[in-house]
């Protein structure tokens, strides 16, 4: 199914992941993924099924047993540590279902970590991390620490945290588990846009809905892909 | 929207073949502020896990700062006192009983070669009052001394008001009073032509001295002529301490023959000592004292180190999802290392800063109440410092690298 040379965003191929017990928990077993550039796409399935797994190892989180990982045209399975903190600094956004915001830091600083890696200056960081605040609609709340926001809106100042450093994807692991339906709806609104707007997005999700509502649905299942809407829409 | 999603398309456009990646940097100046966001966000904290090394440094410092100080001060007194001073005095002879110097040893010293100059004085058994009409026996301890004219010379002593005994002074009934001496009798100045009871004979007061440097038997003295005390009181001049002030390069030639100079009959009952020497005994004990104290900061160096070790590991604990957040911005463990390290050095930092104000500052307290001059040793400032980074650093080296090891996931996992 490869679209017409050009490099995929990310690519799995036939990956594996086991957890060390008695017995091994095979967490994926077997996946295999291609997401193309400027894709939104849901991973859905039930409690356990290996969805965060998946997401850690597109995320060069953690490496895969066996099977190959690419990102942007690298293949990063075989990357040392350090290679692959320069992937999740260049090429990689994340957000959390906790959001994981720094609580004594304004949102225009925590926004700004998302590039704290990549040796930009502090002033260019905080500029850049204005902008995406802009983006995710939130100029007016420059200033605010964490606790004096919603959840929505600091949800989206992790997206803009995600974004600041202009990633090739962005890996989204239940953005709205944490949300009420109002908030949830802006944020998926937001991943939207941003989709619009050219990026590649992969959102975990437990909502049917939400789900429904994006493009292309990836269901999981013991570790593996039971049913993967693109494919299913070629055949 | 958005000029910085634009840029990301026309960037994947080109991403054949892959441009290799810049790697993952942390800005020095990050460093430092990345190290601090943990102190600054908790206070209080940091505060108290600093007060151990602050209390050790300080404790090292302090004990360092008044050592020196009181050093300073004894060598000041050493050096005003004179290493070429040499005392004679009568000691306990075989038989236990006090020995007496013959009348005319200070005069037979002067005789020695390398002697410069030598002054006797001899203790009276006499009271001093302010008055004839107060009880004799309430004298308020001070002493009544004949004094050489060349004692103020001899000692390198100093009058605060008015003159000393000269050869006619010393033959009239005049007395100088010694600094304490002065001070019982409220007397700060001699212009009222004061009058003294001394024995049953009134004496005017026509000096008042400064104290001496260790003689402070004659600051508790007033002192009068001997020719008028032989006189007055009808005593033998025998002398109580003659001061010896002899040619530097040979004190300890002149000290050997001084007692069979003093006393050739009972040379043996002569006591021939150096007062620098003693002040450097003395010394030589406030060092032990010293030492103690060390130890004893060192102990809460210690305990303060454990301290910021324990606070470091909780905070490697709680911190979790930090450090997992920062891995997935990109940190590497470097990075985390570095930023737990950095915590860990600027705990100790601000309690070094801290330990050394504080130890100043006791320091300057002391020695003030002592009346001694400041002294802070460089040696112990510097040493505070070094020595509360070496514990910052060694206690935050295992934190740090705990931090380091956190995989990403397992720190990203919700607490
Ligand atoms: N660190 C680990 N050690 C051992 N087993 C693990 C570890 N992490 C995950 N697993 C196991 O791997 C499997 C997949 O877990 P994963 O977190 O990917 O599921 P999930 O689809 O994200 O579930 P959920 O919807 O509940 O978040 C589960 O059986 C889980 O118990
Ligand atoms: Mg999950």
């Amino acid at each position: 199914m490869t679209s017409a040379g050009l490099p995929a965003a990310l690519e799995l191929i036939d990956v594996v992941k086991e957890y060390p017990g008695l017995p091994p928990v095979r967490a994926l077993d077997g996946v295999s993924v291609r997401i193309d550039p400027g894709e939104l796409l849901a991973i859905v399935g039930p409690s356990g099924s290996g969805k965060s797994t998946m997401l850690n190892v597109m995320g060069t989180l953690d490496l895969p047993t066996s099977g190959s990982v690419q990102i942007d045209g690298r293949e990063v399975s075989n990357f040392s540590e350090r290679k692959l903190s320069a992937v999740r600094s260049h090429l990689i956004g994340f957000v959390f279902q906790s959001f994981f915001l720094l609580d004594g830091i304004t949102a225009v600083d925590n926004v700004a970590n998302g590039l704290l890696y990549s040796g930009v200056s502090s002033r260019i960081r905080r500029q850049r991390a204005a902008a995406a605040l802009e983006t995710v609609g939130l100029s007016h709340r420059l200033n605010h620490v964490p606790n004096q926001m919603s959840g929505g809106e600091r949800q989206r100042v992790a997206i803009a945290r995600a974004i600041v450093n202009e990633p090739s994807i962005i890996l989204a692991d239940e953005p709205t588990g944490n949300l009420d339906t109002a908030s949830s709806e802006t944020v998926m609104g937001l991943l939207r846009d941003l989709n619009d707007a050219g990026s590649t997005i992969v959102v975990i999700t437990h909502d049917k809905d939400v789900a429904a509502a994006l493009p292309r649905q990836v269901a999981f299942r013991d570790g593996r892909v039971e049913l993967d809407s693109a494919l299913a829409g070629a055949r | 929207m958005t000029a910085i999603l634009d840029t990301e398309q026309t960037q994947k456009a080109s991403a054949t073949p892959p441009t290799k990646l810049p790697p993952s940097r942390l800005l020095l100046i990050d460093v430092l502020s990345v190290g601090s966001s943990g102190l600054r966000s908790r206070k209080m904290r940091t505060a108290l896990s600093a007060l151990g090394i602050m209390i050790g440094i300080a404790a090292m410092v302090g004990v360092l700062g008044l050592s020196e100080s009181s050093q300073a001060d004894l060598r000041k007194q050493i050096e005003a006192l004179g290493t070429n001073l040499l005392t004679v005095s009568p000691g306990s002879g075989f038989g236990g009983g006090d020995g007496v110097l013959p009348e005319e040893a200070a005069a037979k010293i002067s005789r020695i070669g390398p002697v410069e100059i030598t002054a006797d004085v001899v203790t009276l058994e006499q009271s001093v009052l302010r008055n004839n009409l107060v009880n004799a026996n309430e004298t308020s301890g001070l002493s009544v001394v004949a004094a050489d004219e060349n004692l103020l010379s001899t000692l390198n002593g100093a009058l605060s008001a008015g003159i000393w005994l000269d050869e006619a002074t010393a033959a009239t009934p005049n007395v100088v009073l010694g600094s304490v001496a002065a001070e019982r009798h409220g007397i700060i100045d001699v212009s009222g032509g004061i009058q003294l009871y001394i024995g049953d004979e009134w004496f005017t007061v026509i000096g008042i001295l400064e104290p001496f440097p260790l003689a402070a038997d004659l600051d508790r003295s007033v002192l009068i002529g001997q020719p008028v005390a032989s006189e007055l009181f009808e005593v033998e001049l025998n002398p109580s301490i003659v001061y010896v002030r002899t040619d530097p390069s040979f004190v300890d030639d002149v000290r050997a023959v001084l007692p069979a100079t003093a006393d050739p009959a009972t040379p043996e009952e002569v006591e021939a000592s150096r007062p620098s020497e003693l002040l450097e005994t003395q010394n030589a004990i406030e060092d032990s004292f010293t030492n103690l104290f060390l130890g004893l900061g060192a102990v809460s160096l210690l305990v303060g180190g454990v301290g910021i070790a324990n606070v470091m590991v909780i905070a490697v604990i709680e911190r979790r999802n930090e450090i997992g957040l920062r891995r997935a911005l990109g940190a590497t463990r470097a990075h985390i290392r570095r930023q737990f390290l950095t915590e860990s050095l600027l705990l100790s930092l601000i309690g070094g800063i801290g330990g050394v104000a504080l130890g100043i500052f006791v320091t300057w307290i002391y020695a003030r109440s002592q009346g001694w001059d400041v002294v802070v040793p460089t040696l112990a400032v510097v040493g505070g410092m070094v020595a509360a980074l070496a514990i910052g650093g060694v206690a935050g080296l295992y934190p740090a690298m705990r931090a380091a090891r956190l995989a990403p996931t397992e720190a990203l996992r919700a607490a």
